[in-house]
């Protein structure tokens, strides 16, 4: 569906997106992570056509976006961030300006804004100025403006920033509503958020793609490493570090804290292991040749968190 | 060019929705009336000379007035990007806005047709330099129409856009009134690319195609400009 080639933008001497491949498929719901200025937006922008790449190529369906821009912008509905609407227009008035320059004749006109009406719950604000609504209003109008003209592919930057708990879930709902029968592409920092919502997700990194795949297969192959959490009594953690080191496909070994509980202290380590074989066996045939006594131990799988902070972090 | 229409409408409405219009309008019209009955009845003579001869200096106050929020207000609220994003050129919202402008000045004008409706009351009056002068200002409110555009295209702050639009129409206002300054083989140059120049023959009545090409000329390069501007921006 959207095939991205190489896309690199320079402001002056600034690289804000460095030679980003992408494929994203006919009704995927594509999550675009990243820190703060890492070149979400600015992939964004050139997607819908806003930006002009400083070179590489982008091609929506069989449209090239150098070409046959105007072609590709009837394909696409866009909510920009914070999403920035006529202040003095009437939310009525800009949906139906919105509808007239997307082109839909007269009936489709009131159907179609009636429906999103309902769609994006904007029923009672219809003959407010925009400027008057608040964030989350404001939001549901430029999300109802995207979808006007029912665009095979939807694109948001931060559709839920600012929002409140509730908003949030609302707006995530209509999002995977859509997503049944759409491409959508979304932008957000919010980690929780693009787990909840996306089949895949991308990370990006200081312009760079760093990851890119489902959440599950993110966790998965994430270094090929896993976590091991264990908590002993009667030990002290410099002999624990000696013991456990022995062990083949141990990487780490980290004191997480210790508690005092009566006289003894508890230690609560964490061991980051290779992948490749399960040491669960081994971990506890070691603790059990000495006096320590075990009182957990658990496998952890990284968090999207984990790794999004390793992810971005070393670049 | 159907977006074309669309986008006119809506800035058009919007200029009224806001009450910038209309302050922009009653100070128009108070001005004008004042400066052109205050001396009228001095001269004795039934005609406009007087009103369309300090148009262009008001013109070239209001109508960066006027054009300042077009695209300035766009870039500040980031609406912009919404606007572009949409299947529409930058050819087709350059000349929206434009045509907006021009229609705004052109309704802001129709209350002026009170001054040679007394004066026909009062004297004999000529109609054909009337007509001459109003398709005059109608011409020079499209051609500061299309600077003001593109002043707002340079930059965010409407403030800033209407002091650089004024700077630039009060400039083609007093040009041919600073010849003085020049050698001789500059005047002609100069004097053909004053905007007052070329406002004052049509207001007598006189319909030359220079001054025709003048106005549709300085309005194009102008509207070009912006859409230049506005290219660069993305």
């Amino acid at each position: 569906m959207i095939h991205v080639q190489n896309l690199t933008k320079y402001y002056h001497d600034l690289c804000a997106v460095d030679q980003i491949n992408l494929d994203i498929q006919k009704g995927e719901i594509m999550g675009l992570l990243g820190p703060n200025g890492a070149g979400k937006t600015t992939t964004l922008r050139m997607l819908t056509g806003f930006l002009r790449p400083t070179s590489g190529n982008i091609r929506v369906k069989d449209y090239t976006i150098d070409k046959d821009a105007l072609e590709i912008k009837k394909l696409l509905g866009y909510l920009p961030e914070s999403a920035p609407l006529y202040h003095d227009m009437l939310a009525y008035d800009y949906l139906e300006y919105v509808a007239n320059i997307r082109e839909l004749d007269r009936e489709q006109k009131r159907s179609r804004i009636r429906h999103l009406a309902n769609l994006c719950g904007l029923n009672e604000v219809m003959h407010q100025p925009i400027g008057e609504l608040s964030k989350g209003f404001k939001q549901r109008v430029g999300l109802a403006q995207a979808m006007m003209s029912d665009p095979e592919i939807l694109v948001m930057d931060e559709p839920t920033s600012g929002l409140d708990p509730n908003q949030i879930v609302e707006i995530r709902d209509i999002i995977r509503q859509i997503g049944k029968e759409k491409t959508i592409i979304i932008s957000t920092h919010i980690l929780s958020e693009a787990e909840a919502t996306c089949d895949r997700i991308v990370i990006i990194s200081q312009g760079k793609i760093v990851a890119d795949g489902s959440t599950e297969t993110l966790k998965q192959s994430s270094r090929g490493e896993y976590l091991v959490g264990i908590s002993l009594q009667n030990a002290r953690f410099d002999s624990v570090k000696k013991e456990l080191h022995s062990i083949d496909g141990i990487v780490e070994i980290a004191l997480v804290n210790t508690e005092q509980a009566g006289e003894e202290n508890i230690l609560h380590v964490k061991l980051t292991c290779q992948a490749s074989k399960d040491l669960r066996g081994a971990i506890y045939g070691k603790i059990k040749e000495t006096e320590w006594i075990l009182l957990e131990l658990r496998q952890e799988t990284k968090t999207l968190e984990t790794i999004f902070r390793d992810l971005t972090k070393e670049n | 060019m159907r977006q074309v229409r669309h986008i006119f409408k809506k800035e058009f409405t919007s200029y009224f929705i806001s009450p910038i219009a209309y302050i922009v309008i009653s100070i128009f019209l108070l001005v004008t009336g004042w400066f052109f009955f205050t001396t009228f009845f001095l001269y004795g003579q039934a005609n406009l000379r007087n009103f369309f001869g300090m148009l262009p200096i008001i013109f070239s106050f209001v109508v960066p007035a006027i054009t300042m929020r077009l695209f300035s207000e766009e870039l500040n609220v980031g609406s912009y990007e919404t606007l572009l994003t949409m299947p529409v050129t930058f050819g087709d919202v350059v000349l929206g806005k434009f045509l907006a402008a021009v229609a705004f000045i052109a309704a802001m004008l129709v209350p002026t047709l009170t001054y040679p409706i007394t004066v026909s009351f009062l004297g004999e009056l000529d109609w054909g330099p009337v007509a001459g002068g109003y398709l005059g200002a109608v011409l020079l409110g499209a051609t500061f129409s299309a600077i003001g555009l593109f002043a707002s295209s340079l930059t965010r702050n409407q403030i800033i856009a209407f002091i650089i639009g004024v700077t630039i129409c009060f400039s083609l206002t007093l040009i041919d009134k600073m010849l003085f300054f020049l050698p001789q083989s500059l005047v002609g140059f100069m004097e053909y690319l004053g905007a007052d120049f070329h406002f004052e023959n049509i207001s007598k009545g006189i319909l030359d195609s220079r001054d025709i090409v003048y106005f549709v000329s300085v309005s194009f390069v102008g509207l070009y400009a912006a859409h230049l501007a506005m290219q660069e921006r993305t």
